[in-house]
């Protein structure tokens, strides 16, 4: 049996688990319970996420899954994953659902309070960043207990929530809340912002409805100054404090 | 190689898939392809009504699936263009009657007499939608100028993205010219901007297509319609397998 295609990582609140989307189903479930037999005591009782990547999985191989863990008393609590076909099976098994590409979540509190503030230190094994290397589209959406960054666009109906700042090298149409856990130095960068809603820590802020078809398409920054929202041209000068 | 499957979904309901799966199949057989059109809207047909063929259903997808009856027993022809054929939805049952499995083991069966295989796809982005994704080849989404529809495209484009499949390909229906010239309905560049993807066809909001489709005589049929004219638009980069975009077309004086 090759290794590497699961990850176990312990978690705020119990065991993130992360299953190789290339592996095959039936054998990647083998290994992932046979390293969970082996340190039995140690993870008894722990709430799991498992996360799958963007592999389809039917109701049927996850619920082969589920009955395994169940046998061993691991709690499933919640599903990562990109595949609509690997989510509704989740679902059909009211398992929680999220999108795989995202921070686990401790809790189901308000995002705000979903995060720790936590020292960036190179040495410890924490998410400090997200970088999303596409669009996020309608129905998407990324949290980050760090900074986020997205090469392509935020289309409106897609969200992003992260403790720190937010850079869309593409256009800002949709929600984001940078700064989400009080940090009112956060900012939010795009090429181009027409946001459907701006949060900045716990101000908020609507863009102007554009009456005209005309469009500014320049580069700018969202920050807060004293205690409004401005927005402002985005160049190498303009530098946090 | 075989047919190919070509798939037209949209998220939102009532933007047009329907009347495009219906003309594309028309134009299609005009070009002396062999196609076959798939209703996947279970419990809600109405393709066969568009393409006039209602009073001939026997069998339907799921007698077929569920091994009732053929694939052939349950192929319509069509009364004009003998090499074009209706595989109806069933009416009285619903979407979990059939899985995205089956569809591909039907496809894959029907590739072998077919040149295309086109399917209608339901509104949504539950099990109809996937059932109508699973044996895509070419992914055409259907979508209206309206903010609301947009939103919806995207959605389904990013679902599509998530499963691999794609890439979609976009069919602008129902645009009025001049209420975009006025800068009252969004135009084809701010709807491209925001979906970025390719742009195959824009189609004329047009009365025509409403009383053609009512009298099961889908407008691509009138030689002298606009919105006929870019259903076959649509159609010859279906046939020739390279999509062209829409910006190519008026360069091409289409
Ligand atoms: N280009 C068009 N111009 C005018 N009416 C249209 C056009 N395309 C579709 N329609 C009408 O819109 C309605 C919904 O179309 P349909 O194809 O049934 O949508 P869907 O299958 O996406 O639900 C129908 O009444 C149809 O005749
Ligand atoms: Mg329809």
């Amino acid at each position: 049996m090759t290794d590497a295609k699961i990850d176990i990582k312990g978690v705020r609140d119990g065991l993130l688990i992360l299953i190789d989307e290339n592996s095959e189903w039936m054998s990647a479930v083998g290994e992932l319970v046979e390293k969970l037999d082996k340190q039995a005591a140690f993870f008894a009782g722990a709430k799991l996420t498992i996360n799958l990547g963007s592999r389809p999985v039917t109701r049927h191989g996850l619920s082969s899954l589920k009955a395994a863990l169940d046998n061993r008393k691991l709690a499933l609590s919640k599903i990562m994953s990109d595949s609509p076909t690997t989510t509704d099976a989740a679902e059909s098994l009211d398992l929680r659902t999220g999108p795989a590409s995202v921070a686990p979540e401790s809790d189901d509190m308000g995002a705000t309070q979903r995060y720790r503030t936590q020292p960036f230190d190179p040495n410890e094994d924490t998410v400090v960043g997200l970088l999303v290397p596409r669009t996020l589209r309608s129905g998407r959406s990324v949290r980050s207990d760090g900074h986020v960054v997205v090469l392509g666009d935020v289309n409106a109906g897609a969200e992003i929530i992260a403790a720190g700042d937010i850079v869309i090298w593409g256009v800002l149409r949709g929600t984001v809340h940078a700064g989400a856990i009080g940090d009112v130095t956060a900012r939010v960068c795009a090429l181009e912002m027409a946001p459907t809603q701006l949060r900045i820590a716990d101000r908020y802020s609507i863009a102007p409805q554009d009456k005209g078809r005309w469009r500014r398409t320049r580069p700018e920054m969202a920050r807060i100054e004293g205690d409004f929202i401005v927005v402002e041209p985005w160049q190498r000068t303009a530098r946090k404090d | 190689m075989g047919g190919r499957v070509v798939t037209v979904t949209s998220g939102k309901g009532g933007v047009g898939k329907t009347t495009t799966t219906a003309n594309l199949g028309l134009a299609l057989a005009r070009l002396d392809k062999r196609v076959v059109v798939i209703d996947a809207d279970i419990g809600l047909r109405n393709l066969d009504i568009v393409m006039g063929l209602e009073n001939r259903i026997v069998y339907d997808l799921v007698d077929v699936v569920e091994g009732r009856a053929k694939v052939k027993q349950a192929m319509i022809k069509h009364k004009q263009f003998p090499d074009l054929y209706l595989i109806p939805a069933a009416q009285t049952r619903d979407k979990s009657a059939v899985s995205p499995a089956d569809m591909v083991q039907l496809c894959n069966d029907l590739r072998k007499e077919f040149d295309f295989i086109l399917i209608d796809s339901p509104a949504g982005i539950e099990r109809g939608f996937r059932n109508a994704m699973a044996p895509a080849d070419d992914i055409l989404i259907v979508t209206n100028p309206e903010v609301s529809a947009v939103r919806d495209a995207d959605r389904v484009i990013g679902l599509i993205e998530a499963e691999n499949k794609g890439p979609a390909r976009l069919i602008l229906n129902r645009v009025k010219m001049d209420l975009v010239r006025k800068g009252d309905m969004l135009s084809a560049d701010d709807v491209t901007d925001i979906l970025a993807v390719k742009l195959i066809g824009i189609v004329p909001d047009d009365e025509a297509v409403v009383s053609a489709s009512n009298s099961g005589t889908p407008v691509t049929l009138q030689d002298n319609s606009r919105s006929g004219q870019a259903f076959r638009n649509i159609a010859r980069g279906c046939a020739a397998r390279t999509y062209l975009s829409c910006s190519l077309m008026r360069k091409a004086g289409c």
